[in-house]
């Protein structure tokens, strides 16, 4: 699947998720230390360093880029810091991507790391009452599950979905990242476990709800003129398409912070949601569907979202994605694998490292290197991923 | 109990009507877009050109889209009651104006009262207070009708 907008990963790296509350620069640069490892060449050869910002760790974290690359030792190279919530890590490798494909590098080293503290995630301190992510917290208590919750009920209620289908996504997700070195939680769970933690947010129990975590990922991307000089004797993994659309008005979904969705009466509402069509432009840019796809990398920031993905991305019609979990389609082994890493089920979420950690799962698999958690065969993955304020990712990685 | 003074938790979003309040949203003078919270700057209708509103009191009752409840005490900035008092949320339908706005429901309706489809009206009542003032807010109150769009 060849097209004019593919560059290569050389190197893929990670640090293991977990709280420990250290300094988030350590584990940006332990990533890009075994990606560039991976890659087979020095920092110094890095021309465009593009970071994904974090806002929980002070001035450090909103320049993210210069950060690490003061970090590894000032080399001149070009930067960029990037911050589009959850979907700040695809943002960088978009940066470092356009880049490469104008021709202004070769070779781009992209990272994202996070500290993050315990609990829910809260708004930036202060009084800002013009702020909608301060706001909703204080007139209405609305948390982030909050709004994952709202699509889970509606699930059960349009689609028939239970309780019990909600649980058997993190039964498999849990079952996946036992074989991942990279995961926080290695622990399988049983249905009765999940379905006997605590109610956080109904239908959610608190072992569906994806924790916040530290971590750090970084890649090695380059031009394909350069990585047929550096990486002719292996598999050459490629990143056909990255997808960073906004939604569309009128948005007919309520979206975090939102207190209210767009209205529909002036303009009639498209087709597509924005999930979809956020995976919808990266099927177009890859010039693939839906069917080319071995695995897929998903954001299930619930396990209830997990299922809504699976429509979104295309594996099944709407209100069908119950029957292919519960036909084992979507366990490693099953038709199209997905959330082969354990997803954030088992990661919990490291903001800007995650949308990079869900590419480095797929160079791995895509290698066969995913020792553990591989799924046979692996040749064209997708990753998907939203955000608030209309960020979304979704990325397409084949050998 | 209450010889407080009741004032909005936020000025200008709905009215202090208390037995009929509505929330207060925006209305393009162009094409009609409507907006909550009220629009100010430029209308989100990418097609439309519009910079003026109009005040718009939006429909004191929709039909919930989805519901869920806080079982867990929120994290500031929300103010919560000590000892805190789990409570309910829905995203409501707002047919007139084709858009769905979010809010607490009353106290005392638990999720298990609730179902996609149900009518429910705007209420005010208190956010939290202080020494001096009650500082009220929109929810959301079930009427009784139920619309069974649901399961």
């Amino acid at each position: 699947m060849a097209n004019d907008k593919q560059i290569a990963v050389l190197g893929a790296g990670m640090h293991p998720w977990g709280k420990w509350g250290r300094n988030f620069v350590e584990y940006g640069l332990a990533a890009a230390s075994d990606a560039l490892a991976e890659a087979g060449i020095p920092w110094t050869d890095v021309q465009y360093v593009a970071g994904a910002d974090t806002i929980r760790n002070g001035y450090p974290g909103f320049v993210a880029g210069a950060t690490f690359a003061q970090a590894l030792g000032w080399t001149g190279a070009r930067v960029s810091s990037a911050y589009a919530a959850c979907a700040s890590g695809a943002q960088a490798i978009s940066n470092a991507r356009a880049q490469i494909l104008a021709g202004l590098c070769d070779v781009a080293l992209v990272i994202g790391a996070d500290t993050t503290p315990k609990g829910f995630f809260t708004p930036v301190g202060g009084d800002r009452k013009d702020d909608p992510d301060w706001l909703r917290f204080h007139l209405m208590g609305a948390t982030n599950p909050t709004y994952f919750a709202l699509y889970a009920r509606r699930r059960m209620e349009l689609f028939g979905a239970t309780e019990a289908d909600f649980a058997a996504v993190k039964v498999k997700n849990a079952r996946h990242g036992v074989g991942n070195p990279y995961a926080r939680y290695r622990k399988e769970v049983t249905a009765e476990e999940v379905l006997a933690s605590p109610m956080v947010a109904d239908p959610l129990r608190l072992l569906e709800i994806c924790a916040t975590s530290d971590g750090g990922a970084a890649l090695v991307l380059c031009s394909m003129e350069y990585a047929k000089k550096h990486a002719a004797s292996r598999d050459l993994v490629t990143i056909d398409a990255v997808s960073t659309v906004t939604p569309r008005f009128p948005q007919a979904i309520i979206e975090m912070p939102n207190f209210s969705t767009d209205s529909s009466i002036a303009s009639a509402s498209v087709g597509a949601t924005f999930k979809e069509s956020v995976a919808m432009a990266a099927y177009e840019e890859a010039g693939i569907g839906p069917e080319d796809l071995s695995l897929a990398e998903v954001y299930d920031l619930s396990s209830a979202l997990e299922l809504d993905w699976y429509e979104d991305i295309g594996l099944c019609k709407q209100g069908e994605a119950e029957r292919m979990l519960r036909d084992g389609d979507t366990a490693i082994g099953g038709r199209i694998p997905v959330n082969a890493s354990g997803g954030l089920s088992s990661f919990g979420e490291a903001i800007p490292a995650q949308a990079i950690a869900q590419v480095c799962e797929l160079v791995w698999q895509l290698r066969g290197q995913a020792e553990g958690r591989q799924v046979e065969g692996a040749r064209v993955g997708i990753t998907a991923n939203q955000g608030l304020f209309g960020h979304g990712s979704s990325i397409i990685v084949s050998k | 109990m209450t010889s407080k003074t009741r004032v909005p938790a936020i000025e200008g979003w709905f009215t202090m009507d208390e037995q009929a309040p509505a929330l207060l949203g925006s209305s393009c003078t162009s094409c009609g877009n409507f907006a909550f919270p009220k629009e100010t700057f430029f209308c989100r209708n990418p097609d439309c050109q519009g910079k003026e509103f109009a005040e718009a009191p939006l429909s004191r009752t929709g039909t919930i889209w989805s519901y869920t409840d806080a079982c867990y005490q929120p994290p500031k900035p929300y103010e919560a009651a000590d000892p805190y008092v789990p409570f309910s949320l829905a995203a409501v339908e707002l047919a007139a104006e084709q858009m769905v706005v979010m809010g607490q429901i009353v106290p005392g309706v638990g999720v298990d009262d609730l179902h996609v489809g149900d009518e429910v009206e705007l209420v005010l009542d208190t956010l939290y207070e202080d020494d001096e003032h009650e500082y009220m807010v929109w929810k959301w109150r079930p009427t009784g009708v139920r619309n069974g769009q649901g399961a």
